[in-house]
């Protein structure tokens, strides 16, 4: 059996490991909020943060585009009392909103004959039917890491797009060898999910992470 | 605890034993002694038949105890399974080295089977023998003329290395190699892989100075982890062109993440091949196009490519298939289109495709070839075109006209022409160290057309198409793409 981390925790780990995040708070009572406002300005993605929680846009867990303290803390009160307890809730995550037209998807996966992979493909609400994806063995080198992004059918996506710079290409080989990093440090790991990245301003940035384990090791 | 003295036992045994021949025309035991008596072995061949029957009008004896110790370090074995254990041992006993086991029985037949296949094994691994097979089809070794196999064709000598573990991928690989005259240097069926498999072959190959490039089809990978790792350190050393079959997936993955749904079993592969430097081809023709580029051609140093056609629709439909590549279809420097300026008729048309738009009279096409190919910014060049003077030329020698009024010797002059062509294009190649591509669908169309058989006769080949040239050419160049990442401070490996 395996299980899964809070976004939170996902992040704190793949933090160390290199991987660009935007600045966010972690707040457990609504009486926090404005502290955590002050360290970043809005509008603002509110989420539900917990042990277990998947599908969270789904189950309307995601409030995006938030503008100003009462709604931020209004949100923040929703949220907490639309949890139940199989989610393990930790707190509500509070955090810049980023813009950007790009969306990739970046993981681990764990083949059971290879091993450990690192995953980059396209994201955003196209990205199951389009299914572009390339997959390499872990450790990758930086040299494959740049390869996996030659290597995606829509690859134009990382030149200038409709207004946005270039995607920076060696920042984006960065978050890939960082995910390698992670994928031979973190003991009993199952798979790792950052999705989406998007590309704010030609940067890389992980809007979301999500770290799936071996139950029976739980130490981190 | 399998060295290169195994491997010289089974590629270049000194004499060979066929345990198991048979007196029936359709038996494997009849067909093994007879190809291997067929093709050219020169050392000593012993056959063994229990009622000890002529076969193919040799004596055979009733078992391997009856062959003199040390003549043979190759036994060929068609016997059933249930024999096979004492077939070992009576092998081992006259100092066979290696065992080319062609029964089937094992593994591949269930449970019972793959138990009497574990056995073999251990009995292998105590007589200090090397096995290969259960249920394989054979080998080929053309530097000792030895065609032992249960199917065809024998190809010409050359340097691919062909192991698969299928061994009719390998009757593919040589029929295409017979067509085209790009020659074999060892081929190998692995079949169960019970004891040696795949990578020990090509392990063998990167050591074999036979042996320039590996050519592989594989299905089912078990440690996949150690084939990755095997596979990078004989690409560092070899070129490999991979045809894969089959999925590598032995369960689903897990559920919970995105990212596992996308890393789908041939992405995984795809990757993985990338990584390690070896090349992955989609067909057959593909696979032999790639491993027929790197056996005759030098590699390239850079993307930058030219093409020559004599008629246009070709560079158009070549320079579609560039743009789907890393490769590059340069502009034409200022200096060679000057020098192009001087040799074709004013409508050429100035740029690359370089089409010569049928202004071609005597000695222009060797004189366009050797300024392209020596040119200092061009890396590799894709000619198109050949062929075609020949081509009317055998339409006039096949019709009712012929010899008469003149036809005879404009027929040969094509002829000539044609394989002039392909002549100065080669040896252009040769003289600059760099890749010359020639492709036309002659190559299948009409194998005795005068610029396909001077391609052939100097060991070179001649691509089908323009576009499967492309693909060949662009094979090459991502591995020496790969090959300078190795190089690369800090960044040298995994």
């Amino acid at each position: 059996m395996s299980r899964t981390l809070s976004e939170s925790d996902s992040k704190l780990i793949l933090r160390d490991c290199g991987v660009p995040f935007l600045p966010e708070v972690l707040v457990s009572e609504v009486e926090q909020v404005e502290d955590a406002l002050l360290r970043m300005a809005g509008p603002y993605a509110v989420k539900l943060c917990g042990e277990n929680i998947s599908h969270k846009s789904e189950r309307g867990l995601v409030r995006l585009g938030v503008n100003g303290v009462d709604a931020v803390k209004q949100a923040c009160r929703e949220l907490l009392s639309a949890a139940r307890p199989e989610d393990e809730a930790t707190g509500v995550l509070v955090a810049p909103m980023a813009t950007g037209l790009r969306e990739f998807i970046a993981g681990v996966s764990v083949d059971p004959v290879f091993g450990p992979t690192i995953v980059f493909g396209l994201g955003g609400v196209l990205a199951e039917a389009i299914a572009d994806a390339t997959v390499r063995l872990a450790p990758i080198r930086r040299y494959d890491a740049l390869d996996m992004l030659s290597s995606l059918r829509s690859r134009s996506l990382l030149g200038p797009f409709r207004g946005e710079p270039a995607v920076n290409r060696e920042a984006m080989a960065d978050l890939l060898c960082s995910l390698s990093e992670a994928a031979t440090s973190i003991s009993g790991l199952r798979s790792i999910d950052l999705n989406p990245v998007m590309i704010v301003g030609g940067a890389p940035v992980a809007l979301d992470a999500l770290i799936e384990i071996e139950d029976a090791e739980v130490e981190l | 605890m399998i060295t290169s003295e195994h491997f010289r036992a089974l590629f270049d045994p000194r004499g060979i034993v066929v345990a198991g021949a048979s007196t029936h025309p359709g038996k494997f035991g009849f067909v093994a002694l007879h190809n291997i008596l067929s093709c050219g072995f020169e050392g000593d061949v012993f056959a063994t038949n229990r009622e000890r029957a002529e076969v193919l009008g040799r004596t055979t004896v009733a078992d391997l105890t009856e062959i003199p110790h040390g003549k043979a370090d190759l036994v060929f074995v068609c016997t059933p399974a249930a024999s096979n254990h004492e077939v070992l041992r009576q092998a081992a006993a006259v100092g066979i080295k290696a065992a080319f086991i062609a029964s089937a029985g094992y593994g591949e037949s269930g449970e019972a089977g793959l138990e009497l296949q574990r056995e073999l094994v251990e009995l292998a691994n105590e007589l200090k023998m090397m096995i290969v097979g259960p249920n394989g089809q054979g080998l080929v070794s053309t530097p000792s003329s030895l065609c032992a196999q249960i199917v065809a064709p024998y190809p010409p000598a050359g340097s691919i290395g062909i192991a698969s573990q299928s061994g009719n991928f390998v009757s593919s690989f040589m029929n295409l190699s017979r067509q085209s005259g790009v020659g074999i240097s060892r081929a190998i069926s692995v079949g169960n892989a019970a004891q040696v498999g795949i990578l020990d072959m090509l392990e063998y190959f990167a050591d074999d100075p036979k042996t320039s490039v590996g050519l592989v089809y594989v299905e089912g990978i078990s440690n996949g982890r150690e084939f990755a790792d095997r596979l990078e350190n004989v690409c560092r050393r070899m070129p490999v062109v991979l045809l894969k079959g089959g999925s590598s997936g032995l369960g689903a993955k897990a559920a919970a993440s995105h990212t596992g749904s996308l890393a789908t079993d041939d992405r995984v592969f795809d990757g993985l091949c990338r990584q390690v430097g070896a090349t992955r081809a989609s067909s057959i023709s593909e696979a032999f196009d790639i491993a027929a580029a790197f056996a005759t051609l030098p590699a390239p140093r850079g993307p930058r490519l030219a093409v020559v056609t004599t008629v246009g629709g070709w560079g158009v439909l070549a320079a579609d298939a560039i743009s789907a590549t890393n490769l590059d279809l340069v502009e034409l420097p200022p200096d060679l289109r000057n020098t192009l300026d001087g040799l074709l008729p004013p409508r050429w048309s100035r740029n690359n495709p370089i089409d010569l738009a049928g202004g071609e009279t005597k000695d222009t096409v060797p004189a366009v070839l050797n300024a392209v190919v020596g040119h200092g910014d061009i890396d590799s060049t894709l000619v198109l075109g050949m062929g075609i003077q020949s081509n009317q030329g055998r339409l006039e020698r096949e019709g009712p006209f012929y010899p008469g009024h003149g036809l005879d010797r404009i027929v040969a002059f094509h002829d000539r022409q044609d394989s002039r062509y392909a002549e100065v294009a080669l040896a252009a190649s040769s003289a600059a160290g760099k890749p010359v591509l020639i492709a036309s669908e002659l190559a299948v169309g009409d194998p005795n057309n005068a610029a396909v058989a001077a391609v052939r006769s100097t060991g070179h080949y001649c691509f089908p198409s323009a576009e499967r040239a492309v693909v060949a050419l662009h094979g090459l160049y991502e591995r020496e793409v790969w090959l300078a990442s190795l190089g690369t401070p800090g960044d040298g490996g995994r």
